[in-house]
């Protein structure tokens, strides 16, 4: 099985839905001869032309709203939005037009869009490039919202998300664009589990940690050090934040006992409050501490030399376990 | 489209000049030479923060570079009373404004989001977002006829306002509401189009048939193609338009044709896309040389002269280097200082977090 990036995982699962189905077509700023600003389209334009890879003009929300005409016309079209900070002058198109259609048209109309972003801090750059705005969408019902935080998803979750019938958001965590990992590409597109499967990534006893995209290899350090001190964490890596797979998350809540939440994205009315209050719900009883949240602050993305105090790193998820323990 | 049809310009790209029949100069000896002086700083400044930037001293940095007369001939044309909108590439006319150097980096070095007092210097932020400051330029703008701060004859009152942005933005649905309530309030606003050719990867021809100046028209606002690299001419129509837009006459949308001789950033290759060809059309046509020929020619500049400008450049850039790693790292705690007007008791729980954190770090 190939080690790949995320990068080339996302670039080689673009080629492959555009091969299996001609009426993919891809769209957005600098996306054709520059092969995007993280190169994740590089080479597709040479391959399909560009009439499928097509380098739009500079407006957010010319692209989702003439995306929605593309897929009205029978195309499914995947564009790319170039940084989390710019998906807003689309946001009417997205949560207002995109994510209705279906339901306003009784099912007679179906949008296949697939939105990517890249996404999450810890890159040292400037403004606006290290932002985490999946709450609103996560928030919009009509909307699918996913993430990857491997080379093996991101190369599978993106064909799925192409495939789906409904528009899907693609998150994707910039940070770890270019950390590669085992992709196994012999398998078959309908023989991979579900685009919306939670899945357990360590087992666990003690306590559950539930992340996704750039959080997860932070989770996974986290439990590898709370190992060495004896203590077991469960890491969950979400995968899909709407909708919630949520019978792996009680499962596991079940067995353990204590959950910790982590993501970037602020704290209130993030993806853990939802989360949160669902495992209350259900495993009230079975619940020994209360849910705790390992998030960025309620704050806009603080300058980038103090990213790391704003971004969850493994010292503040050890102390939320901590205090799960103490209970 | 050839880029130099039907262009304002007074000083061609070999340095000779003449009066075009609208825009007659009135320029002095000693205002051009400070126009060259500051085009020579400012290619220092651009060409020390991209070094610094390579050094990994700033995260990023959005080189101007080919962009000196376009910046330079509009921002000095402005009043002390104007207020400029700007781009995170407009480091000319921070300048002008009397931006320190320094200031600019912080943004790029990632201690600051505003490295300056924005109503001191009368000068906006960089602002990322593309386009999306037009529209906050027409509304400031609207402010300024409201209050009566137009139209009174007073030249020291008197303000207008300049938006900021380059070719790609004129796609931006922002920038096009913008013109709207511009041209519908006939605001004090001149729109300065700095059409560098390139919007990242992307020629202008992406973003328009027509040359941009021309969808001016459409929105009931007077387009004015002027060459950007012509510090003369970017003064003049500027100027004219700045006056126009003070005496009740209402919006402009200025196109400076220029070139992005530089990246679009310290993290883009232009060799993926640019044609070199062009750039050596472009290389051709340098804002400062044309100026430099022009001056000597006319004796207001000389060899002493521009070895004094060369060490104020060379003390500049010293300044620079060692500002920017002075910079200081913010303090953590200052990410949770000015999110509302008032304390507010969820951030203030937070930052208590951040502290507990903190204190035990130090004391580790």
């Amino acid at each position: 099985m190939p080690q790949l990036s995320i990068v080339h995982a996302l670039n080689q699962g673009m080629h492959r839905a555009m091969e299996a189905d001609s009426k993919v077509l891809l769209m957005g700023e600098d996306i054709g001869k520059l092969g995007g600003v993280f190169r994740v389209t590089e080479g597709l334009q040479q391959s399909f032309g560009d009439e499928r890879v097509i380098d739009s003009p500079l407006a957010e929300s010319g692209i989702v709203g003439t995306a929605i005409g593309l897929a009205l016309y029978g195309f499914r079209p995947v564009v790319e939005i170039q940084f989390d900070g710019f998906v807003f002058p689309a946001f009417d198109q997205i949560v207002v037009q995109l994510a209705r259609m279906r339901f306003r048209s009784a099912g007679a109309l179906s949008l296949p869009i697939t939105i990517r972003i890249p996404y999450g801090g810890g890159i040292g750059s400037v403004e606006h490039h290290s932002e985490s705005p999946e709450s609103y969408f996560a928030a919009t019902p009509g909307l699918r919202v996913v993430t990857c935080s491997d080379s093996h998803d991101a190369y599978w979750m993106i064909q799925q998300s192409i495939a789906s019938d409904d528009p899907v958001i693609f998150l994707e965590p910039k940070r770890r664009y270019w950390q590669k990992s085992e992709v196994n590409t012999n398998a078959k597109l309908n023989e991979i589990s579900s685009l919306h499967e939670a899945r357990v990534l360590s087992e666990g006893t003690d306590c559950t940690i539930i992340g996704y995209g750039p959080t997860i290899a932070t989770c996974l350090q986290a439990a590898r050090l709370a190992a060495e001190d004896g203590v077991s964490l469960e890491v969950i890596d979400l995968r899909s934040l709407s909708p919630l797979d949520m019978p792996v998350l009680i499962k596991s809540a079940n067995k353990t006992g204590r959950v910790v939440i982590v993501h970037e994205a602020s704290r209130s009315g993030g993806v853990g409050a939802e989360i949160a209050t669902r495992l209350s719900q259900e495993c009230f009883y079975k619940l020994e501490a209360p849910v705790m949240r390992v998030t960025g602050y309620d704050v806009p993305y603080p300058p980038s030399r103090i990213e790391d105090d704003y971004l969850p790193d493994a010292e503040r998820i050890l102390d939320a376990v901590e205090k799960c323990m103490g209970y | 489209m050839d880029q130099l049809d039907s262009v304002v310009q007074l000083l061609d790209s070999n340095g000779s000049f003449a009066n075009h029949s609208q825009y007659i100069s009135t320029l002095s000896d000693s205002e051009l030479f400070d126009f060259y002086r500051d085009m020579v700083l400012v290619r220092a400044l651009d060409e020390q923060a991209t070094a610094l930037q390579r050094q990994g001293e700033l995260g990023l940095w959005a080189p101007l570079l080919g962009q000196e007369a376009a910046q330079i001939g509009s921002a000095r044309a402005m009043r002390k009373q104007d207020f400029a909108f700007s781009t995170y590439r407009e480091h000319g006319v921070a300048w002008c404004r009397g931006v320190d150097p320094v200031d600019m980096l912080s943004f790029w070095r990632g201690t600051k989001h505003q490295g300056w007092d924005a109503n001191q210097y009368r000068f906006y932020g960089y602002q990322i977002i593309i386009g999306a400051h037009a529209l906050h330029a027409t509304g400031y703008a609207m402010g300024a006829y409201l209050s009566r701060n137009t139209e009174t004859g007073d030249a020291g009152k008197d303000q207008a306002v300049m938006a900021y942005f380059g070719d790609g933005a004129m796609s931006e649905g922002d920038v096009n509401e913008a013109f709207v309530f511009a041209a519908s309030y006939q605001a004090p606003v001149v729109f300065y189009c700095q059409n560098n050719q390139w919007a990242i990867s992307e020629p202008t021809r992406r973003q328009s048939r027509v040359p941009l100046a021309y969808r001016a028209a459409g929105f009931g606002i007077p387009g004015i193609r002027v060459d950007g690299n012509d510090v003369i001419a970017c003064y003049e129509v500027t100027k004219q338009a700045l006056d126009r837009a003070r005496s009740g006459g209402g919006p402009t949308l200025i196109e400076a044709i220029t070139y992005r001789m530089g990246a679009h950033t310290t993290s883009d290759d232009p060799t993926k896309y640019q044609v070199f060809s062009d750039v050596e059309l472009w290389r051709d046509r340098d804002p400062i040389e044309r100026l430099k020929v022009y001056l000597r020619a006319k004796g207001v500049l000389n060899n002493e002269l521009e070895s004094e400008i060369s060490d104020e450049a060379a003390a500049l850039t010293e300044r620079m280097r060692k500002g920017c790693r002075e910079l200081p790292d913010p303090n953590p705690l200052s990410m949770f200082n000015h999110v509302y007007s008032e304390s507010d008791l969820n951030i203030d729980e937070q930052r208590r977090e951040v502290e507990t954190i903190l204190s035990r770090s130090q004391n580790n």
